[in-house]
């Protein structure tokens, strides 16, 4: 394995910082789909508050995510040796995903 | 109950995680980050696959199909909850050279999607749908 080019800064050979932002875009385009299941499942309900409302909470829950997503990834561009992300993060995504699953719930019982 | 408080705490709290043992090698942080977000992808998919019954089964008995998709969204929360619960502990372990924690539910989670799976094909074959 031949080194980094005199000068150059030290890039990981196994791409480690190129695969996680990757596997965070994955995340999102996930989070997406479950946004506009979401929408549909709040047009089939007819259009109810509860129903407007959960939507509403999906949507915005999907904006977080996506924010989390672009600063998280926006700090794996920016250091040479990324360390693991700050909890906050990660706590912040699962809470994103749990939140669209109970308004998922609300969608379901009320449609 | 204090160790649960604690562990919850680690979800959100930055700095608590690092006070620990040493840094390890950030490649391996990566990796355990990809892990979190590949179930974290899996719990997605569930919740997905939540509204998707719900949606594209309107011939389904309403118990049926309102059944089958809390369970879906009930997998999906847990599967996230389990996914950062499951990060948290393996950062810990790499901090503190420790074993990496083991774990049982990968195989809890696909035996349910298993039988999910195998009572989806009974409800079509028999055609319980109304």
């Amino acid at each position: 394995m031949s080194g980094p080019a005199a000068g150059a800064p030290a890039r990981d050979p196994g791409l480690q910082p190129e695969r996680t932002r990757l596997a965070w875009r994955r995340t999102t385009l996930s989070t997406t789909v479950v946004a506009v299941l979401a929408a549909k499942a709040a047009l089939a309900g007819g259009g109810t508050v509860a129903g407007v409302v959960a939507c509403a909470v999906c949507c915005a829950c999907w904006l977080v995510f996506l924010r989390i997503a672009h600063r998280r990834i926006r700090d794996l561009a920016a250091a040479v040796a990324p360390g693991a992300p700050v909890p906050g993060y990660a706590g912040g995504a699962v809470l994103c995903t749990v939140v669209m699953a109970v308004c998922g719930a609300a969608l379901v019982w009320q449609g | 109950m204090s160790g649960f408080v604690r562990t919850l705490r680690l979800w959100f709290a930055p700095e608590e995680v690092r006070r620990e043992g040493a840094t390890p090698d950030y490649r391996f942080s990566l990796a355990n980050e990809r892990t979190f977000l590949a179930w974290l992808r899996t719990a997605l998919a569930l919740i997905g696959g939540g509204f998707a019954v719900d949606q594209f089964l309107p011939d389904l008995r309403w118990g049926w199909r309102v059944g089958l998709a809390l369970a879906l969204l009930a997998a999906g929360a847990l599967c996230a909850l389990r996914a950062v619960n499951h990060w948290v502990r393996c950062e810990r372990a790499m901090r503190r050279g420790e074993d990496l924690p083991e774990s049982r539910f990968p195989a809890l989670l696909s035996v349910v999607v298993a039988v999910v799976a195998l009572v989806m094909v009974v409800v079509v074959l028999v055609g319980w749908e109304g």
